[in-house]
This record gives structure tokens, sequence and C-alpha cells, in this order.
């Protein structure tokens, strides 16, 4: 009995009723996909609609580009436009349409930080099953190695790296793999270890399944939500590092991508003199890409947390959202505290304390 | 509501209830009339518990048995109104007429969170099923009985440290274990600790949800035997919920059945014990083993508990019910005493039963399906002239 | 305690892995360091070649020209131990003074606005989380979606961001540096005040862009906290909502997050640096900045390490924290 509080005490057979249940085969496809859609945390929805979107608009992006996005245009006349019918986002102080430069800019950004991700994740699940696989002395070293690196700040290491070891696009998602294992390895860790210990492990032992089939078909499957996890913030911390760095000025910053842009902007002071159609549409894709990740994190949380699911459905008996400090409502009392319009007008389980002093009632009389 | 009666003036723990100025003695101390409770979700209300009447006396040891899912706790913890959403009261009254309450008594369904928080523990507290998991881990078990001790007694720190260190001594752990943390403690040490808990300020009722499952059998025994000790110390009445029924027949004065969110069978242990008057007591009594009794082939009881989202009308428990016929299907699931002295009161649902104890030949259900129509109306009442048609029918009939 | 004590060695491990790193990033740096020294003060003075000598030892680097040899690496891994032992970090090449001295100067700037912002995040956030989780479905717990926009941001777009909005637009606060010029560093009224208004900006950054991590963190130990029995039976025992608040729930649902302190403070010292550059902040995130644009490779190495340093020591403290709130670290170290 952990459970008491979502879930009915001791009470199994209630609480698997509360328990939302896809409807099975006899349902049709279409029923089944509404359902599912439906029993989706709404974080996970907007948060994959956000990166479907980006993704697609990066794809996308080259073939309707508008203008040549290093079309320099010599004259005077074409700088510095605000957004009008013929540049919808203006153009930067070279003459550079801002809207081409976004459509085609947003690809290499986000694969930047997918190939890291792919990278840095392969790497810290290698790591991470075999070290908590094994244990051990290798597992010592290791663990040790990535608590290391957790606690030295990446950034003065990437900017030193990044500075020196010159490099376009490819050279720096190779240095922010190097860095961005050991948070993912750490967890993906500490899991393996929990399951190793795990009697469905013992059973692969026994019948004589080798250690590389028992990590890969065993373990590893349990392990999606924290790889996917994982995955998730390497490419968010991915993004945001080379953008950061791109600022900075180091890296490829004449490569068409939204730290490049932004780069440009600031140098050329489109912040101080406002031009805000240059340097809001590369930060605010950003912006909105990483909350997207982070969205999307936090609906996996939501998938594998039945607790989580269960406290963020809204808790509602008629028109009142419950909380987990009011005491179990009673029908009646609703009923008859419904107002004029329906609405409930006064709870008689609202906290009075505090509000209405000369109204609180002891039990056994005033107090 | 009044105040009637005036707090205690010595924090002593060993009370002198004759003194006390509180209800009328012989009203039950706790009263659930028509009680309701499901749990809402999206595909439907989930009867928890459905139509439940019960009593609880003065100073009784009540037990509350049934299957996980039965509705046992929900019924508890739902007169307490502790269940969190989406549990919902849909109806019925909970009347609390302890000690200290007016001599009407309370009704807890009506009562708003500031006088719910009164009510808990100081009239009402609850020993949990997992000592382990209902003590805070970072904090000492001294803090969390001082925090008990202090929302509902007016005593200085020192006062509240003796009276958590008498607490101690009543539940058999010594003084210094104030000072541990949960995790410092074996598990019949936190599941004592719990018991000075519930005790800390003085409840008329303790509620007891299966205390002491998670413990081994020696640990276990002890413990009850110390709950018994210390309830014939202080006088208050214990609802001892668990599914292990063979430990309710040794501790309880009387024993309530509970399957598929509704109640079949209250007796007096020894009644219910010997002269069952459900079907499924008896399927639970010859469910495990006596220990005094003569040896007999132990018979578990076929199929699974309901869905409690789509209960069909009539007796829940038809479906794995050995007797059942199609008149099951209607009964009307309201109690009536069968007992055949006038001292006891011994209520069943259902009305099929030859009778308690008796050898007689069970009457088919479908064969005596208009009874239920004569029978049906009064409820947890003892009906005589309900009895007497039962036996005029059968006696003509066979 | 024996807790603590493996928490130090693996502190002290981790310190000694810093300080290696650190010897043996400018070693596989491309281009000598004195050079890049000689190339910063070209014109400024004709050295001789003593001199010349002199900072090429100070440097760690060889100069051929010099009667003494380049020693071996494990030699030069020595001297650069014995001279931190002296807290001797060598002279920068940037700024012609000793690198100690001119990570002193920025180290407290920045090392202030962290400390203070960090701090406040985490308790905003913190209670951001309480609230959500306890009010679940509310109008807090609704708007925490929306805080992940923060989250996602970088810092120093947010930084630019707010700099725009309340700079260029509203003439609100001052836009760059530390201080006004107009006033005398030290413990002066006007020096603080001006110090405090400058760090409004820098600090507001920080604390939006790290305070919707905490918050959906603590929101969701929380709600699983809140579902644990010891809550049920705090309220069951009839304590006031803010006691079982504070006392019960909150008191568990923060371990996590503090737990969790270590990786957020790395991120948040990363973002910083870069920050200090939008705001032109006196901290060491601007002095780094110089040093890499200036092949300062003593700076660099000074302030990586006592950036390090400083982010381990941090950690340690947080790790006190955790053992002091949670009884059960105390029992599983004497285990």
């Amino acid at each position: 009995m952990i459970n008491t509080l979502t879930d009915p005490p001791a009470d199994s057979t209630a609480a698997n009723a509360l328990k939302v249940d896809l409807p099975s085969a006899k349902y049709s496809i279409f029923k089944r996909i509404w359902a599912t859609y439906k029993n989706t945390p709404f974080k996970f929805k907007l948060g994959l609609a956000i990166i479907v979107f980006f993704v697609l608009l990066s794809v996308i992006g080259p073939f309707v580009a508008p203008y040549n996005p290093n079309a320099n245009i010599t004259s005077s006349a074409g700088v510095n436009l605000a957004p009008s019918a013929t540049h919808l986002l203006g153009t930067d102080s070279t003459g550079e349409d801002v809207l081409s430069q976004v459509l085609i800019g947003t690809g290499p950004t986000i694969l930047l930080g997918l190939i890291t991700g792919v990278i840095a994740t392969s790497f810290s699940v290698i790591v991470g099953l075999l070290a908590g696989y094994y244990g051990g002395i290798a597992d010592e070293i290791i663990s040790l190695f990535t608590n290391v690196f957790l606690v030295i700040p990446a950034l003065p290491l990437l900017i030193v790296l990044v500075a020196f070891i010159q490099g376009g696009n490819i050279t720096m998602a190779l240095v922010l793999s190097v860095l961005g294992w050991p948070w993912g390895a750490r967890v993906i860790r500490a899991q393996t270890m929990s399951l190793r210990n795990q009697d469905f492990v013992a059973a692969a032992k026994e019948t004589g399944e080798s250690s590389l089939r028992i990590m890969l078909v065993e373990i590893l499957p349990k392990l999606v939500s924290i790889i996917a996890s994982s995955f998730i913030f390497t490419v968010l911390y991915a993004i945001a590092a080379s953008v950061g760095l791109m600022y900075l000025g180091l890296g490829d910053v004449n490569s068409i991508t939204l730290g490049g842009m932004l780069f440009n902007a600031s140098n050329q002071s489109a912040f101080i003199l406002n031009e805000y159609w240059w340097y809001l549409p590369p930060g605010l894709i950003i912006a909105v890409f990483g909350m997207g990740l982070v969205l999307l994190n936090y609906g996996l949380d939501e998938i594998g947390n039945p607790r989580l699911r269960d406290a963020s459905k809204r808790q509602k008996i008629g028109k009142r959202n419950i909380r987990p400090s009011d005491p179990t409502p009673v029908l009646a009392l609703l009923n008859r505290q419904v107002g004029l319009f329906g609405r409930i007008s006064k709870l008689p389980f609202e906290e009075e304390a505090g509000k209405n002093k000369s109204k609180k009632h002891s039990l056994y009389g005033r107090a | 509501m009044k105040r009637l009666f005036s707090p205690k003036k010595s924090e002593n723990l060993l009370l002198d209830l004759s003194g006390s100025s509180g209800p009328d003695l012989d009203k039950p101390v706790l009263s659930v009339e028509d009680f309701s409770i499901v749990y809402r979700s999206a595909h439907g209300d989930v009867k928890a518990v459905d139509h439940v009447s019960l009593e609880l006396a003065r100073s009784e040891v009540l037990g509350l048995a049934g299957e996980s899912g039965s509705g046992k706790s929900t019924l508890a913890y739902g007169a307490c109104r502790l269940l969190r959403s989406p549990a919902l009261i849909t109806g019925g009254k909970v009347t609390y007429a302890g000690r200290r309450a007016p001599r009407e008594g309370i009704d807890i369904t009506s009562l708003n969170a500031h006088e719910l928080r009164q009510l808990r523990w100081k009239e009402i507290s609850i020993v949990f099923q997992s000592a382990m998991n209902s003590l805070n881990p970072v904090i000492t078990v001294g803090a969390q009985l001082d925090d008990a001790i202090k929302a509902h007694m007016p005593l200085d720190k020192h006062d509240r440290h003796e009276r958590a260190g008498t607490l101690m001594d009543l539940a058999g752990i010594p003084r210094q274990r104030l000072r541990s943390y949960p995790h410092e403690l074996s598990g019949g040490m936190r599941q004592r600790v719990m018991i000075a808990m519930a005790l800390a300020a003085d409840p008329d009722i303790v509620i007891m949800d299966e205390p002491t499952t998670a413990l081994d059998v020696v640990v276990q025994r002890e413990i009850l035997t110390q709950i018994i000790e210390i309830k014939e110390q202080l006088g208050f009445a214990i609802i001892f919920i668990t599914h292990d029924l063979s430990l309710l027949l040794e501790l309880s004065d009387r024993i309530a059945i509970m399957y598929g969110g509704k109640l079949l069978e209250i007796a007096p242990t020894k009644n219910l014990q010997h002269k069952a008057a459900h079907p499924y007591t008896e399927g639970l009594l010859a469910s495990f083993p006596s220990l005094t009794g003569p040896k007999k082939a132990l018979a578990g009881i076929p199929g699974s508990p309901p869905d409690l989202r789509s209960l069909p009308p009539g007796c829940p428990f038809f479906p794995r019910c050995r007797h059942a016929g199609a008149a099951c299907r209607s009964v009307d699931m309201l109690l009536k005493n069968v007992s055949k002295t006038l001292e006891e009161v011994h209520l069943s649902a259902c009305p099929f039963h030859p009778g308690p104890g008796a050898d007689k030949r069970w009457r088919a259900p479908d064969m005596i399906e208009d009874v239920i129509r004569i029978g049906g109306g009064e409820k947890t009442q003892s009906d005589p002239g309900y009895i007497d048609s039962l036996e005029t029918l059968e006696k003509g009939s066979i | 305690m024996r807790f603590i004590l493996r928490r130090l060695w693996f502190y002290v491990v981790a310190a000694f892995v810093a300080i290696t790193i650190n010897f043996i990033i400018p070693r596989l740096m491309p281009g000598n360091p004195l050079e890049a020294y000689l190339g910063k003060n070209q014109g400024s003075a004709v050295l001789t070649h003593s001199a010349l000598c002199a900072i090429a030892e100070q440097l760690n680097t060889t100069y051929q020209h010099c009667g003494h040899k380049q020693p071996g690496i494990f030699v030069q891994y020595w001297d650069y131990l014995v001279n931190l032992a002296h807290l001797n970090l060598g002279v920068s090449a940037t700024y012609d003074t000793t690198v100690a001295h001119e990570i002193a100067l920025t180290l407290p700037w920045t090392a202030a606005l962290v400390g203070f912002s960090t701090i406040l995040a985490f308790a905003l956030g913190t209670l951001i989380g309480i609230v959500a989780a306890w009010r679940r479905g509310g109008a807090t717990d609704g708007s925490l979606p929306a805080l992940s926009f923060f989250q996602g941001i970088p810092y120093f777009f947010l930084a630019l961001l707010l700099q725009e909005i309340f700079t260029v637009h509203w003439h609100f606060l001052p836009s760059t540096g530390g201080d006004s010029t107009s006033v005398v560093v030290g413990m002066n009224w006007p020096f603080i005040a001006s110090a405090l208004e400058h760090s409004i900006l820098p600090a507001a950054t920080l604390v939006l862009a790290s305070m919707a991590g905490w918050s959906v963190g603590m929101r969701n130990v929380m709600l699983t906290t809140i579902s644990e029995e010891y809550v049920l039976a705090a309220q069951a025992k009839g304590l006031s909502t803010r006691r079982v608040v504070w006392t019960y729930a909150a008191r568990n649902a923060i371990l996590p997050n503090i737990a969790g302190f270590a990786n957020a403070l790395g991120l948040a010292v990363s973002g910083v640096l870069i920050m200090e550059l939008v705001f032109s902040y006196p901290g060491i995130g601007n002095t780094l900045y110089q040093a890499v644009t200036g092949e300062d490779y003593p700076l660099l190495q000074g302030i990586f390490l006592v950036i390090s340093l400083s982010v381990l020591a941090a950690n340690f403290i947080a790790d006190g924290v955790y053992v002091i709130l949670d009884p059960r670290t105390r029992r599983r170290a004497a285990d």
C-alpha cells in the first residue's frame, strides 16, 4: 500500500477501474487512435507538435525561401528594411532577406542538435549500460569520471576547445558530444544497476543468455524512457550551447545558422537599433523549439509516472476542482451550494481560515 | 452546536468515563446510515461503498472483514472524510457521538475542513497499514508525536514531551526512541509508534487498517495483545479492518462482512463464527484452518471479486454463490435480523439462507421469490414479523 | 559523518581531475604562449633577454634563445602543482598583471551574481512548484508549461531581450556594466546601490531562466509525495494545512531538487559566462572571453581552474545540506 492518496485505499478493484484503459480490439482503428490521442498528456502533444513543425519547416524551408540568403544588395537602399510585402521579415544590414535566412538556417541548427544528441546519447548508453551491468572497478572509475564531468562547468571548456579546434558545424557537434554524455550515462548506469538485480535478468542468466544479449534484449528496452529523456536534454543543451558559442563568434559564424544570425545581428547593433525583425525570429525559433523539447520531456514523465498522470488530470467533481487538502466532498453539500447560475458559490469545505474569522465555529460550539 | 462537554482538566491517560457528561452512553459512538461513496471516473462511477449502515458501540471492537476491493477501507476512511479525489460521498450520514460531542451527535458529512481538523485524531484516529509509509521519514518520531499532541491539546512544550513519553510507555517503546528516525526502528517498533501516535489526543475511536499485516506472526501477536490491553485501560472503540477473518474471530466483539461495496452480514463474533447466515461468510470461514476446532477440508471461494463499475442489480455475490438462483438478481440487499434471541442482533443480507446455524435444507432462491417482496422494507432493524412470515412460509411449503 | 567524508574524498578527486585537465588543455593548443604574449605587448617595450626568459619561465614554456631547456612533462606538472599550492597562477598576457589579481578583481562580481540568483531562483521555483502541486489543476499549475518557454530559451538571448525592453525601450535600468562610472569601488552606499541597480537585469535573466526547471521538478516530486501515506496520515492527525504542506509534503519533496543542484549550478555558471558579455558585466565570464580572444593562456587556465573549484565547493555545500535534511543518508553511510 503506497498509493493511498491518489488511488482509493486498499481497494485494488476500484483502483483498477479508475485506470484509463484503451478500448480493446473490438473498436475501430480510428476510435483507438482517438482514444490514444485523448489519453496522451497535453504537454506531450504540444511539445511534439512544436518539434514536428520546426523539423518540417527546416526540411521545406530551403525550397520555399523567397530569396537567396547570400544575395547581398550592394546599394544601401535594400539594407535594414523593416518587414514589408516584399520582405516579410525585412532585411539585415547587408540587405539579405531575414525570412530566407531563417528558413534555411533553422535546418543546420536543429541538425547540429540532433547529431550531438545521437552521438552523445549513444555514448551514454554504451558507457551507462556497461558500467551499470558489470559494476566493479571499471564502474567505480567510470562513475567517478562522469561525476567529475558533471561538476566541472562545460562552457569554459567548450569555449576553449571550440576556440582552438577550428572547424565547421560538424566539429562543433563532435566537441559538444564529448562534453554532453556524462549526465545521460549517469542516469542510465543507475537504472541499469537496479534492473540488473531484478529477477528477469537472473532468469535470463540461468537460461544461458550471453551478457551482450541480456543487455540489448532484456535491459535496453526498459531504459527507453530514460534514454529518450536524456536524448531530449542533450539536444536542448547542444542547441543552446552551439548558439551561445556562435554568439561569442566561435565556430563557423559565416554559415547560415540561427546562431550565426544572432551573432551578426548583435555585431551590427540590431538590438540597440531596435531591428526586432532581424534578431527576434532566430531567437524565438530557438526558444520555442527548446520549449517544445522541454514539454515533450514533461509529457514523457507523465506517461512514465502514473501518479503524475492521474494528478495532472483535473480532479473535478461537478464544476469544482478538488485539491488534495480538501476533505472528501459530499454530493448533497455540493448540490446545496450551487448558486443561481449553476455555479458553486461557496463550498462547505472551502478553507475558511483567515478569511472569515468570526464565522469560525468550533466543533463543540464557538471557539 | 452547543458545547455540552467541558475539556478534561487532567490529561491523565486513564480516563474516568463515568464522570463524563457526554451523550447517551447507550447510543452508539459512531453510526453510519445509508452511506454511499463512489469514485468518479470517465467511465462512470465506481460504487465502492453502496448504501451501508453500521453502528459502532462504545468501547467495542468491531471487525470489518472482506477481500481487497470490498470497500472496507473506503468505508472507514470515507467516514472520516479522508478519501482524496475522485472519491465522492453520494449519500448517507455519519453521526459521531463521542464523550465530547453534543447529545445529538455530530454529522461528519456536514463538517467543513476547519471543523474536520478538530474532529480528526482527537475523536477518531487511525493506525495505518504500513507504519514505514505512514511515518514521515525525515523527522523524528518524537516530533511527529508532538505534532499530533500540539494540534489537539493545549499543553506547553514540557507537558507535551511528558505526554509523548507516557504514550511511548503505554505502547511499550523505550522513551529514548522519541529521538529516533523511523528508519532506525524495527517494523514492530514502528507499528507501536503508530499506536502511540493514534492515542496521542485521547480519541474515542481508533480505526486500525490492517495494522499487523506487514509484521511477522510473533510480533503481530504481541502487538494485538498490547492493543487490547490499552483498549481495556482507555476504553476507546476500535474498527479493525482486515482481510484475515481468523484474526477477527479472536479479537473483535462483532464482525461485519463486506463484499462488492455492500454489507452482507453483521453479527456478534460467536454468532458469525458458528451460525453464519450468509453464504459468503460461510465461504470465508471455510477458507482458513481453525486453530482450535476439528480438522476439516479447506475450501476457497471460486471466482473473483466483482467489477464495481458495472455491478448487476441484486446480490453482488451471486455469480460466485453456489446456492444462487434467479431471485438473487432482484434481491434488495437490505439487512434483516435473523437472530433467534432478542438480546442479539444478527443481520444478514441473504433472505434465502436457511437461518443461523441451522442445518436445514437450503431454500432455492427461485422458489421463494415472492418472499423478498413480503420481507423487503425495514432495514437493519429487528423485524420479528418478517422472521415469522418466513417461518410460516417454510412450514407451510415443506 | 562517514557520508560526508566519502563525499569529501570524491571532491578531492574531482578537484584533482579538474586541476589536471587544466594542466593538459593549454598543452594541446596550437601556437606558443610566449609568442602570443609578445604579440599582445608588441611595441610596448623592448624586453631584455633575461626578462624574456623570466616571462617564458612564468608562462611555463620554452624560448629557444634562453639557456634553459623545457623540462619533461612530469616535472612541468610538478612545478604547476607547486605553483598552484602557492596560489601562483602566473602572469596574464593581456592585462599585464598576475592572473590571481585579475581573478580576484572579477570573481566576486560573478560569484555574488550567480550565488544570489541561483538561490533566489531555487527558492522561488520551489515555492511555485509547491503551490502548483498542492493546487493541482489551478492557475499556477496551468501556467507551468508556459514557464518552460524560459527553460528553452538561451540565457544570452533572454538577456538581450530584457536589455532591449528595459534599457533601450523604457530606459528603466542601466544597460551595461557592473556599476556607474561615477562611484568609487568599495564599501560605500553609492557604490553598493549602483552595483545592485546594475545587477537587476543580469539577476532577473538568471532567475527567470533557471526558475522553471526548479518549479517543474518540485511540482512533479511534490505530486508524488502528496500521494504518500505519511501525508495522508498528517491530514488524518488534524494538522493545519500549512503544517501538512511544509513539514510533511514539501520537506520530503525538496530532497531530489537539492540533489539536482550540481547539474543546475553547472548550467547556471555556463549561462552566466555568456550573459556577462551581453551586459558587459565586469565578471569572470567577460574576462574569460577576453582571455580566449587574446589567446591569454595563463589567464584562461586560471579562470577555468577557479570556476571549476568554485562549482565543486558549491556542490559540496549542497551535499552537506542534503545530509542535514535527509537523516537516511547518515544511516546509509553508517551501514
